[in-house]
């Protein structure tokens, strides 16, 4: 603490830097910081998982002990009716097994990076088309094409997927198309980009009429230079705030996909599917609803209040009245 | 004014025309069709399938179907596939059905989530609201389906209160006083986690609205005014707070429907949600395109009233 403090007094200097500042008020928020850990643990964990569960026998998922089913969390490995390399990891059933006697820790390791990826996945493409469609109606907005500008084109096509129920539209549409991983990311993304375009426009039309581009364009900068160069590092910041809530509502989305049966299919485990598989269970094995339906809470617990320590950081308003 | 009124309304019949399109190639273009629903059945013979497809107009270009559809709709004629009931009857059943919840669910959200958000802006930084602020975010990062299934076992051991459907069965012979108590029953718990989410997102709304509203400089001569803490906050500090949620009422609506599939379908309850998911699962496409369509019209409805409200209680903006 003291040595952090004489580093903070020698380096005053370096407050004034954006980034600087902005770390400043986000570290005041116990919460979103505690988050911000909690995520970055669960990111080194999500590699792990991809490599423990494949490459190690231990941590195989897909190991089906019949005589080993339904054991609640912790009890520890003794059986003699499974063979030793079957054993789940450390010897222990860390969360319990299932109804097949499948280790739930080490299905839940299995679960964390493809649930994250369908989040990041989703968001990615949300954040894409959201930042492209409202950068070009907050830039290119006063164009006409034929009869209506490209602003009031696009912003209609906003006002027009707004109308529909979103998760009903989802629903539909992977109810529809064989389920797949890769399926559900695309039409999670592509149902939930309105937000983003929206702030993209605003930003980018209040942006587009400051000084500094107007010098960047007496200088013949080319217009796409402009845009990606000057504008957009200065429109992005409300845009990650959003997209760190969207992970969070992506990986709710899957869950609920799941638990409906439309989700990612087994053998493959997410914790939606898992959460979904356990549910008939629940009067005699309370933990394999439990555990996944807890681990989702806090996960997308922990990305919200990550997005709203950013939120404050990168707002002005808010602080001013502090 | 009225050409603020017909300007506004052209505008939205023409977004209709396109969600009915969009709407239409989507559950269209996608694979899977309703003859397919149950490809093992040997009894369901190639011509059979044939036959199917003929008549459910599948075989015809898009355009066509598109025709046949908005034809089949507006003269009332649109058949489910499934049973071969008219699909606008069954829509309107399964409505009334849902229209409790939905009233229930929106009055326990604004009653909640205003008083809450108000008190959390006026004491920002105390226990209530950091407390509030952590309960609202568990709340909206709680997976509904999750909630709901522990909110099931707790209440039916606990309580003993009856939840899974609209009324209990073989109570048609009992008392008025019974049957309406029986059917409020059920519908409290599915409303109240139906809420939670929203009472939650929306008191975060109100927070940093009243917020915005608090360091305004009226408020500051309100106060310089002397005017009791009381009349400052509610009625010159809320009242302008509030003006955002009017425009909030009409894109509600379509969370109402989306969200409504998992809440009654966990609960049993005969609504629209429900019927919607039955319909997926069994390629009811006239089913579903309906749905779609008829969020679409409540939508545009609903912002249409909103921006009207908006103007009558905002003097500022001006319609033109």
């Amino acid at each position: 603490m003291d040595i952090a403090e004489t580093i903070g007094g020698t380096l005053t200097e370096r407050e004034f830097s954006p980034f600087r500042e902005k770390w400043n008020i986000f570290r005041k928020d116990r919460s979103a910081v505690f988050s911000l850990w909690f995520l970055i643990f669960l990111f080194v964990l999500a590699i792990a998982a991809v490599l423990l569960t494949k490459y190690s026998s231990p941590f195989n998922p897909a190991t089906v002990r019949l005589p080993e089913k339904f054991l609640p969390p912790l009890t520890p490995f003794t059986s003699d009716l499974v063979q030793l390399e079957d054993a789940p990891p450390f010897n222990i059933y860390l969360l319990g097994t299932d109804e097949l006697g499948r280790d739930v820790f080490s299905r839940m390791l299995q679960g964390t990076p493809v649930s994250l990826t369908i989040g990041f996945v989703a968001v990615s493409i949300s954040v894409s088309v959201g930042v492209l469609l409202g950068g070009l109606a907050g830039f290119y907005g006063r164009i006409r094409l034929g009869p209506i500008t490209v602003d009031t084109l696009i912003m209609r096509f906003v006002d027009l997927m707004l109308c529909f129920p979103t998760f009903f539209l989802i629903l539909t549409v992977v109810a529809l198309l064989p389920p797949n991983i890769y399926n559900i990311m695309i039409v999670i993304g592509l149902t939930s980009w309105m937000g983003t375009a929206r702030l993209v426009r605003a930003e980018f039309l209040s942006l587009r009429e400051q000084d500094y581009v107007m010098a960047a364009r007496s200088q013949a900068i080319p217009e796409m230079r402009i845009i990606f160069q000057h504008i957009m590092p200065n429109a992005i910041a409300p845009v990650l705030v959003s997209a760190t809530i969207g992970v969070a509502t992506a990986i709710l989305t899957e869950s609920a996909l799941s638990f409906l049966g439309f989700g990612v299919q087994p053998p493959d485990a997410t914790w939606g599917n898992i959460l979904s598989d356990g549910k008939g269970f629940i009067f005699d094995a309370p933990w394999l609803t439990f555990i996944p339906g807890f681990t989702i809470l806090f996960v997308v617990l922990a990305f919200n209040l990550c997005g709203e320590g950013l939120r404050e950081a990168y707002n002005p308003k808010l602080r001013q009245q502090r | 004014m009225t050409a603020f009124l017909v300007r506004n309304i052209g505008q939205r019949l023409i977004l209709l025309v396109f969600i009915s399109i969009i709407a239409h190639s989507v559950v269209h273009l996608a694979p899977g069709d309703p003859s397919l629903v149950d490809p093992m059945n040997p009894r369901m013979k190639p011509e059979d399938i044939a036959r199917i497809r003929a008549a459910f107009h599948l075989d015809d270009p898009l355009h066509l179907q598109y025709a046949y559809w908005m034809r089949d709709l507006f003269t009332g004629q649109l058949k489910s596939f499934k049973d071969n009931q008219p699909v606008l009857e069954k829509l309107w059943d399964r409505f009334l059905n849902s229209l409790p919840l939905f009233l229930v669910t929106t009055l326990i959200t604004w009653c909640v989530a205003f008083p809450f958000g108000v008190q959390a802006a006026v004491n920002r930084g105390s226990m209530l609201d950091k407390g509030g602020t952590l309960l609202a975010y568990t709340l909206i990062s709680f997976p509904g389906f999750f909630l709901a299934y522990i909110c099931i076992i707790f209440m039916v051991k606990v309580f003993d209160i009856p939840v899974i459907g609209m009324r209990t069965f073989g109570l048609e012979d009992a008392g008025l006083w019974f049957q309406s108590m029986d059917r409020i029953w059920h519908l409290t718990i599915p409303a109240l986690i139906f809420a939670s989410g929203s009472i939650a997102v929306l008191s975060r709304y109100v927070r940093s609205q009243m917020l915005e509203v608090i360091h305004m400089d009226y408020i500051r001569t309100a106060r310089a005014k002397g005017l009791s803490e009381e009349t400052v906050i509610y009625k010159h500090g809320l009242r302008n707070a509030l003006l955002p949620f009017i425009t909030m009422f009409g894109l509600l609506i379509p969370g109402l429907i989306g969200g409504s599939v998992i809440i009654e379908t966990i609960f049993s309850w005969p609504g629209l949600g429900r019927l919607g998911y039955e319909a997926i699962l069994n390629r009811d496409f006239p089913v579903i395109l309906t749905l779609n369509f008829i969020a679409a019209i409540l939508t545009l409805i609903g912002t249409f009233l909103s921006d009207i409200l908006y103007a009558v209680a905002d003097p500022r903006i001006k319609l033109n």
